[in-house]
């Protein structure tokens, strides 16, 4: 099966300059297995190339997976098959540069290591400092974290919060699929389990099997404004984002401020503070100014036909406040609100009393959502986690605002 | 009359044009690979970039069946794979039962045999004789959802299928499998390993001129070079949905249709729903932009 890794043989040289450059391309963030080195090396001795663009394309058809990698591809297949030699060199410098990346999650688990035994020495302090709350406020402290806000938290606080928002779960609506599956009380009859339970009793009894419609948690999408008035609150989300993430599968999590960056890789890592880092490294406009029409439609132009499909859910975090005072804004929110199945729009703001959708941004998003919620403490994300639960009709939930 | 495949990237190139589909050696290369080494094709692109076509060029010039299943969402085994057919089984019992058949293993070996099978594209598909396997289009894949998937992984990576109740259906020759996904959603990495990945991309205006030159066959040689150039400025626009190559056909077509052997503003502005599927898109070219973009196309054909 497997072909001839013998580098005496004629061809032997290009397993292993297939294998260096498969290496080049791993180090890069693709995902290649030893099997498609494997392949790409007998689909060269097959494709038997003369040309460079043959030796291209075959490489390309085998080594890349979506069109994202091609940019990447591009260039590594550049350095790479110009001067072999020169790569060899060059992989022995960068191999260490890519262990040392490697070996960066494991230092900041170090790091939580130290945080962790530093915190073990004084727990007495800890408790103290519950002690004096209960003592002002009749309630514990998990009820106090519940209703303060996130902007006006400790530091202290904050870390036991976000351990609430870890736990803490989403019970989106299910929607129901066209797949059947077996039920008791179904509508439908399973005619094949039918068939074979029948027959184990020896055909002479036919006991019906039932079947009905299986539901499953539509594909979540979040939008998350991380400009420089949302601060506060983002943070939080994006640990209770990715408890999200990691705690079902088809969620996609963008941020933007003046532009719009994908998140869900970087947040699928299990451990939220490796997640966390690597988020912080891939946005660039972190407390910046906001741009949301222009995020937007740079969402519905390269995302929203990838993302949406399937019932998509969409949160929206944002204050609505914008910078270009909604210019364009309103097209985009409608053209979001139709390729979903449902638009649930988050804002901090809404926790005081007198708002108003005065700012135009608001307006203009307003009309375009089913539902608007308050997001800037604990109780109002266990809230939505109760209001996602039972969908209401969308009239109600909106006409106190607009 | 199944033919046999062909032996190097120019001959699977020259395959595709005698069957009038202008593919870029590119594509002739990852078709070849696949063919070869028994690897599905994954081809991935924008909607109306000929990616279904390919299925059916290749079923067409190799002179093999093509198997089309239509993926969708709650696609599951009994409507893509086999099924068994229950009502004959259920008299086959009753049948038994007349005969005084006692057997319980007897019974069950005979009402789950190949005769009450009912093979559904998949199971057809590994049906194929040797040199004559047939070509297997899975459209779409994109729509159906991730359980599907799953169960393709046994289907395209070791040509068979598991029915519980009788063993494995396995194919003689390995059917010749073209999946498509016009990306709605991302594939899962498993069922991309498995295959080879090419991206479907617009054509340039030359290729685009040579696929206008086979499909649309009447319309005049200056109009086709003004359709090309004006479509190819089109591509360039911030639109929501871009043309594609069955777009320009269709308007091609359409313009001859309409007897025009030019194209002028207001004509374009009328058939603008050829090319454009979005109301928005349609409302941000028609007028002042489309005259704009017909004056370039024009200037660009004479001088092409």
């Amino acid at each position: 099966m497997f072909p001839e890794l013998d580098s005496a043989a004629p061809g032997g040289r290009l397993a292993e300059n297939v294998m260096h450059f498969a290496r080049l391309l791993r180090a890069a963030g693709l995902r290649i297995g030893p099997d498609r080195v494997i392949d790409c090396t007998r689909a060269l001795e097959l494709a038997d190339c003369n040309r460079r663009e043959d030796w291209y394309w075959t490489m390309s058809a085998v080594l890349i997976s979506r069109e994202e990698q091609r940019p990447i591809f591009d260039q590594a297949f550049r350095i790479f098959w110009r001067d072999p030699k020169l790569t060899e060199k060059m992989m022995a410098a960068l191999l260490p540069r890519a262990h040392g990346r490697a070996a960066k999650p494991e230092q900041q688990q170090s790091q939580r290591l130290s945080d962790a035994l530093f915190n073990q020495k004084k727990p007495e302090e800890q408790q103290e400092q519950q002690v004096e709350l209960d003592a002002r406020l009749s309630f514990s402290t998990r009820e106090v974290l519940q209703r303060m806000d996130f902007d006006t938290m400790s530091a202290a606080e904050l870390a036991q919060a976000k351990k609430m928002l870890a736990q803490l779960r989403l019970p989106l609506p299910l929607v129901r699929t066209r797949r059947l599956e077996a039920a008791p009380r179904g509508a439908r009859m399973d005619l094949r389990a039918t068939l074979r339970q029948s027959l184990r009793e020896g055909g002479g009894l036919i006991p019906l099997v039932r079947a009905a419609p299986s539901e499953i948690h539509p594909p979540l999408v979040v939008l998350c404004d991380i400009s420089g008035s949302m601060n506060p609150y983002a943070r939080m989300f994006l640990h209770f984002l990715h408890a999200l993430t990691n705690d079902r599968d088809r969620v996609s999590v963008f941020v933007f401020g003046t532009r719009l960056t994908n998140i869900t890789r970087q947040l699928r890592h299990r451990d939220v503070d490796i997640a966390m880092a690597r988020v912080a490294d891939a946005i660039k406009d972190w407390s910046g100014g906001t741009r949301i029409g222009a995020c937007l439609r740079e969402f519905n132009w390269r995302w929203g036909r990838r993302v949406l499909g399937q019932n998509a859910c969409l949160l929206l975090v944002s204050d609505g406040l914008d910078r270009e005072a909604g210019e364009g804004l309103g097209e985009e929110m409608q053209r979001m609100h139709k390729s979903c199945n449902q638009l649930i729009w988050l804002n901090p703001l809404l926790r005081y009393d007198q708002f108003e959708a005065r700012p135009a941004g608001v307006r203009a998003m307003l009309p375009h959502v089913d539902r608007f919620l308050p997001v800037h403490n604990l109780k109002s994300l266990i809230d939505l986690a109760h209001a996602l639960a039972r969908p209401e009709p969308r009239h109600l939930e909106k006409r106190a605002w607009s | 009359m199944p033919r046999a495949l062909p032996n190097c990237i120019d001959q699977t190139h020259e395959l595709l044009k005698t069957a009038d589909y202008v593919a870029d050696r590119s594509l002739a290369t990852a078709l070849y690979l696949s063919l070869t080494m028994q690897r599905p094709l994954f081809l991935e692109g924008e909607a109306g970039v000929g990616k279904t076509e390919i299925a059916k060029v290749i079923a067409q010039t190799l002179g093999r069946e093509l198997i089309r299943l239509q993926c969708y969402e709650g696609l599951d085994i009994a409507q893509a794979a086999y099924e068994w057919n229950y009502s004959r089984q259920m008299i086959e019992i009753r049948l038994a039962e007349a005969a005084g058949e006692k057997s319980r293993d007897q019974l069950s070996q005979d009402i789950f045999s190949e005769k009450f099978l009912v093979k559904r594209p998949l199971a057809r598909a590994l049906e194929g004789a040797r040199g004559a396997a047939p070509v297997l289009l899975i459209d779409e894949l994109d729509r159906t959802d991730e359980p599907f998937e799953a169960y393709l992984l046994e289907v395209l990576s070791d040509w068979q299928i598991t029915i519980p109740e009788t063993g494995t259906l396995k194919a003689a020759e390995p059917p010749i499998v073209v999946v498509t996904s016009n990306r709605t959603r991302e594939i899962h990495d498993a069922v991309k390993r498995r295959c080879f990945y090419y991206w479907v991309d617009y054509p340039d205006a030359a290729r685009e001129l040579e696929i206008l030159r086979r499909k649309a066959p009447k319309a005049a040689a200056a109009l086709s070079r003004e359709v090309v150039a004006f479509v190819q400025r089109l591509r360039g626009v911030d639109l929501f949905k871009l043309p594609g190559v069955a777009e320009t056909i269709d308007w091609a077509n359409c313009l001859v249709a309409l007897d025009r052997v030019t194209l002028d503003p207001e004509t374009v502005n009328n058939t603008l729903g050829v090319l454009l599927k979005y109301q928005d898109d349609i409302e941000r070219i028609a007028g002042e932009e489309a005259t704009r973009l017909v004056g370039e196309a024009k200037s660009a054909a004479v001088a092409a």
